[in-house]
C-alpha cells in the first residue's frame, strides 16, 4: 500500500494486520477482500493475492460452471481471471467497485472472449487524478450499499434468485427476469439507485 | 460537452454487463458508456449485483495444482494487450473496432460518406460522415438499430441526437434523421441480425417502448 492509500485509509483501519491475515470486518472497516486486493495492488503482495485466490477461485469456478461450461474450461477460465487480477491490479478502484463487481465483469468479459474468439469491446478506463487522496468515506459507503445489496439478494425465494442468477450468467435479458417472476426486481433496483446516486457523484468529478 | 439526454435502457446495461448483447450493440454500448457518467454507473451497478452473485456462488473444488501453479506464473512475462484510447471524437470502443486505424470513408454521394466497420451474421457497425442539412441514408434496417452520435447532431420525428445521444429505433419507427446545421455529423450506427432481433430482442426494448 502506498503512502497516500494508507494515510486515506487509517481512519478506517482499527487494528494493525500482518499480509493475508483473515481479521474480523466490521462495518466501520474495509472488507477482508478489499483489504486483500489494495495490498496487492499497492504492495504486490503473494499472500494476499494467494488469500484471494483461495476465496474466489472456487466461487468462480462454480460460476462459470453455472452457465453450462465444462469443468475443465472452467478451470482455464479460473486461471485467466486470476492472473489477471494479479497483473490488472492497478486498475481496481475501491471508490468505484467491490472486489467481486470487478472479478465478476473480468469473468464475464473472459467468458465471452472464449467464445467469440476475440475480444469484447470495452469502456474506457476512468483516468484517476495520481494525486487523489483515497476518500475512505467513500469506499466505505459503496461497501455498506453493496451490504444492503446483498441482504436483498439474500432474501429472494429461490425461483426469484433462480432467475437474477441466469441474467447475470448472460442467460436472461432483464424483462424476461421480470416476466418471469412477476417480480421485485423493484427492491433490487431501488438498491442499485441508492448506490447510483453515489457513483455517479464519483464519476462526474472524473470526467474531464 | 453538451448534456446527453438519450441514453441506454436499464435492461441493454444489464444484458451488456452479462455479455448476452449482440456484438454490434455491445460496440455500441460501451462506447456510449465511455461517454456518460450516469449510464457508466448504472452499468456499475449492474457489476455490482453481479459480483454479489459471484461472491455467494457455490464453491467448487479446484485440481489440486492449479494454486501452485498460478503462484508460480506471476511473475511470468505477459504479452500486454493493446489498450484502445479515444482518438478525436472517437471513443476507446470504436478505436477498437476501429483496430486503431482512421476511418477509411467510401462515398455515398450527396457528401455522405461511411465505414463499414464490421459485417456479419450478428449484425453490422458502421460509421457515416452526414454533412450539415443532410439526410442519413436509408442503410436498410430491418430489426433493430441503434445510432450513437460522436460529432455534430441530428435530428428526426423523435427529437435531437447531440454528441453522446443514442437512438434506438426499430423497424415500427418510420423516421427521416437529418443532420443538423452547422458541423457535420459523425455517429456510428449498429444493426442485428434480423433473425436474431425477432428472437430474442423486442423483449429487451420494452421497457424504453412503453415510455
Amino acid at each position: 500500500m502506498n503512502d497516500k492509500t494508507a494515510r486515506g485509509l487509517a481512519a478506517v483501519r482499527s487494528m494493525p494486520r500482518k499480509e493475508g491475515d483473515r481479521v474480523q470486518s466490521t462495518p466501520r472497516e474495509l472488507s477482508q477482500e478489499t483489504v486483500w486486493m489494495l495490498a496487492v495492488r499497492d504492495r504486490r503482495d503473494r499472500m494476499a493475492f494467494a488469500a484471494l485466490f483461495d476465496h474466489f477461485a472456487p466461487r468462480l469456478k462454480g460460476f462459470v460452471m453455472r452457465s453450462g461450461t465444462p469443468a475443465e474450461q472452467a478451470e482455464e477460465i479460473v486461471q485467466d481471471v486470476m492472473l489477471k487480477v494479479w497483473r490488472k491490479a492497478d486498475l481496481f478502484d475501491p471508490h468505484r467497485a467491490q472486489v467481486s463487481s470487478w472479478i465478476y465483469q473480468i469473468a464475464r468479459n473472459r467468458q465471452i472472449d472464449v467464445l467469440r474468439k476475440e475480444s469484447r469491446p470495452v469502456p474506457e478506463e476512468l483516468a484517476e487524478d495520481p494525486d487523489a487522496e483515497p476518500d475512505a468515506g467513500q469506499i466505505l459507503a459503496l461497501e455498506q450499499e453493496t451490504d444492503h445489496l446483498r441482504r436483498a439478494l439474500t432474501g429472494l425465494k429461490p425461483e426469484q434468485r433462480e432467475v437474477i442468477e441466469k441474467a447475470y450468467l448472460g442467460e436472461l435479458t432483464h424483462q424476461e427476469i421480470s416476466d418471469q417472476t412477476g417480480l421485485p426486481l423493484g427492491t433490487v433496483k431501488s438498491r442499485i439507485r441508492i448506490g447510483l446516486d453515489r457513483l455517479r457523484k464519483e464519476l462526474k468529478d472524473l470526467q474531464p | 460537452m453538451s448534456e446527453i439526454r438519450h441514453h441506454v435502457t436499464d435492461a441493454m446495461l444489464a444484458a451488456y454487463a452479462a455479455g448476452s448483447l449482440p456484438h454490434p450493440f455491445a460496440v455500441l454500448v460501451s462506447a456510449h458508456v465511455s461517454m456518460c457518467p450516469d449510464c457508466r454507473a448504472a452499468l456499475e451497478a449492474h457489476q455490482a449485483v453481479g459480483g454479489v452473485l459471484l461472491d455467494q456462488a457455490a464453491p467448487v473444488a479446484l485440481s489440486g495444482g492449479l494454486k501452485a501453479d498460478i503462484l508460480s506464473r506471476l511473475d511470468d512475462e505477459f504479452p500486454s494487450e493493446p489498450v484502445y484510447a479515444r482518438s478525436g471524437v472517437y471513443p476507446g470502443p470504436i478505436m477498437q473496432t476501429l483496430k486503431g486505424r482512421a476511418p477509411r470513408w467510401k462515398s455515398l454521394g450527396m457528401g455522405v460518406r461511411q465505414d463499414i466497420l464490421s459485417e456479419n451474421a450478428e449484425g453490422s457497425v458502421r460509421l457515416l460522415y452526414i454533412p450539415p442539412g443532410q439526410a442519413v441514408p436509408d442503410h436498410g434496417h430491418n430489426g433493430l438499430e441503434l445510432t450513437l452520435v460522436l460529432q455534430g447532431s441530428f435530428s428526426d420525428e423523435t427529437g435531437r441526437f447531440g454528441p453522446g445521444d443514442l437512438e434506438i429505433a426499430d423497424e415500427e419507427l418510420e423516421h427521416t434523421p437529418v443532420a443538423d446545421p452547422g458541423e457535420a455529423c459523425i455517429c456510428v450506427a449498429a444493426t442485428d441480425a434480423r433473425l436474431r432481433f425477432r428472437s430474442a430482442l423486442p423483449r429487451l426494448l420494452q421497457p424504453f417502448f412503453r415510455i
